[in-house]
């Protein structure tokens, strides 16, 4: 029994960046990287099914990157991942989410894994569209924003709750092996411990290409892609009023808002 | 046809409201001699179109399902269909909970151009050209589709305005083809607790997030909030770490301050779903050490500081 957990490792901005030369990106010296929030959440999801289990589970964590992702994938594996797999090929650059989604599936029928989980989106671009896309590749069952999930590993169905808008949930019932896209909030991810990190760092991280996975150059970046970034900028914002001054001057202001909408006399 | 499909979105029997607001983004993608078509999913469609007889709307398709509400394998099905039968250039969904489930699914099933959380669309040249966030909604990110016939695009709520006006479209039965679903819903849970504030009634709403850091500072606010006479709410974050009851959490998975005229939203950055179910009051005052926070992009009032300083003066001055 199998768990594969889709992951990546998202970027954030520096406070000051540049758009690339091409106008296409952020020059990449401005940005942080992290394992994304989303991925947390669905990683613990399976490490805790794996270990209520009474039958053996492997939780396989996964991500479509170069060499710099790998840092996300020893997080993975100090928190609980059996192993970590890497796939990329420069072809692959510029892959938007359907072409990320086409490698993934790929890779879960190569594992043979009996289910996917992906965070629900990723914190950088947000199109959360990965997992769901993935499963439509795989022809398998999916449903997104799952908040609670209830599933033993093996068995035909899981029945879970997604999140909806304004605090209401759905409860269904889906039958195995399935694609579902995780929300924040689904169970408390842990620590790594200084020692799993450690035992992390001495675990190898096993690389695919493209072609391992009979996957062909078209099948993914710009060519395998159904976006295409034209131009990316910055964009005019409303700013607000700052309201300056040491601390007490500025809390004596926000008081003074605070009288105003009361109706309250100064 | 060419043009313009819109899927509305039903919940519980009820259109919902981001529906009307894809007719108005599907008018701006509309050329000379196009029809905008909005296709009700339904068991019972036709309670649903009475909503949708608005301006801008050449034909209402009823789409008669079995699954009494969203389903992703009946929602593949029958929009597939449709997009078969009908061949639009572009189709509209909203982006929410029930697209998640199936828009990308769709795209990459029958090769369709495809991009969500789209807040602005246009054709540039002819060609269409949809503009969503990226960066954490840092940057803008203009994105085309390059080859395909059509194009899915899940619109942004809360951004293109309803239709004012009247109309009276043509009413049509659609076909769904028959669909084994390999899910079925159950029942619906509204969030509930023992805590007793509403938070959509609220007028004056202090808000904390992330900021606050660990869950012993709370006490503080919740005093502050109940000395300036402030409802007490969090962001997401909050919530999901038990800090304060879920019922408090404002944004899109939480409640709207609908009535809220005062906002006051401390360590609070600003994530594009908190910004849902607040952006819209008058007044936003945000207090937050980082400069760049989105939270400011909505505010009227920032102030740029450290959110247990301006809190502890703030007691002060009451």
């Amino acid at each position: 029994m199998k768990i594969l957990v889709a992951v990546k490792q998202v970027a954030a901005l520096d406070e000051d960046f540049e758009i690339r030369e091409d106008g296409r990106d952020v020059n990449e010296d401005f940005l942080i990287r992290d394992l994304n929030e989303w991925d947390d959440f669905s990683l613990e999801e399976a490490v805790k099914i794996k270990e209520g289990s009474t039958q053996p589970v492997e939780v396989v964590a996964v991500t479509i990157a170069p060499e710099s992702a790998d840092e996300a994938l020893r997080k993975c594996l100090a928190k609980g991942a059996d192993r970590a797999l890497r796939v990329w090929d420069e072809e692959a650059q510029d892959s938007d989410p359907i072409a990320i989604a086409r490698i993934l599936a790929a890779v879960a029928k190569a594992e043979s894994a009996d289910m996917v989980f992906a965070g629900v989106q990723s914190s950088d671009h947000a199109f959360a569209s990965t997992g769901i896309a993935t499963a439509a590749f795989l022809g398998w069952p999916h449903a997104a924003v799952v908040s609670s999930l209830s599933y033993a590993p093996g068995a035909g169905s899981a029945v879970f709750r997604r999140e909806l808008e304004g605090g209401l949930l759905h409860e269904v019932e889906i039958q195995c092996p399935a694609v579902l896209t995780i929300q924040l909030g689904i169970n408390t991810p842990r620590y790594a411990s200084l020692r799993s990190i450690k035992q992390a760092a001495a675990k190898p991280i096993e690389v695919k290409s493209l072609a391992e996975l009979s996957l062909a150059a078209s099948d993914v970046g710009s060519a395998g892609s159904h976006s295409r970034v034209r131009r990316m900028y910055i964009p005019e914002k409303g700013r607000a009023q700052l309201i300056e001054g040491d601390a007490a001057q500025q809390a004596k202001r926000l008081a003074e808002i605070i009288r105003e909408f009361k109706g309250d006399a100064p | 046809m060419s043009g313009v499909l819109v899927i509305a979105e039903q919940r519980r029997g009820e259109l919902r409201p981001v529906s009307l607001e894809l007719v108005s983004a599907a008018q701006s993608l509309r050329r000379d001699g196009d029809s905008v078509a909005v296709a009700v999913l339904s068991a019972a469609p036709a309670s649903l179109t009475a909503p949708l007889k608005v301006a801008g709307v050449d034909e209402l398709i009823t789409v008669k399902v079995a699954a009494p509400e969203f389903d992703p394998d009946t929602f593949e099905s029958a929009v597939g269909a449709l997009i078969g039968a009908r061949q639009p250039d572009v189709v509209l969904v909203a982006h929410s909970v029930d697209s998640f489930g199936y828009a990308a699914a769709l795209a990459a099933k029958l090769g369709l151009g495809f991009a969500t959380d789209v807040f602005k669309v246009q054709r540039q040249d002819g060609e269409l050209v949809a503009t969503r966030g990226g960066y954490g909604q840092k940057v803008n990110v203009e994105v085309d589709f390059p080859g395909r016939r059509t194009v899915l695009l899940a619109i942004r709520a809360n951004v293109y305005k309803p239709p004012e006006l009247p109309g009276a479209p043509q009413v049509v039965e659609f076909a769904a083809p028959g669909v084994t679903s390999r899910s079925s819903g159950r029942d619906f849970i509204e969030l509930s607790s023992n805590d007793d504030v509403d938070m959509t009634q609220a007028e004056f709403i202090l808000t904390i997030g992330r900021g606050i850091g660990e869950e012993a500072k709370v006490a503080q606010f919740k005093e502050l909030a109940d000395a300036i006479g402030a409802t007490l709410g969090c962001s997401r974050p909050i919530a999901d770490a038990g800090w304060l009851p879920k019922s408090r959490q404002v944004g899109q998975s939480g409640k709207t301050a609908s009535a809220c005229k005062l906002y006051i939203a401390m360590g609070v950055s600003g994530a594009i779903q908190h910004l849902a179910g607040m952006k819209h009051v008058a007044t936003v005052v945000a207090v937050n050490t980082d400069a760049e926070a989105s939270i400011f992009g909505v505010a009227k009032y920032g102030i740029v500081g450290d959110i247990f300083e301006i809190a502890e003066e703030l007691r002060q001055c009451f």
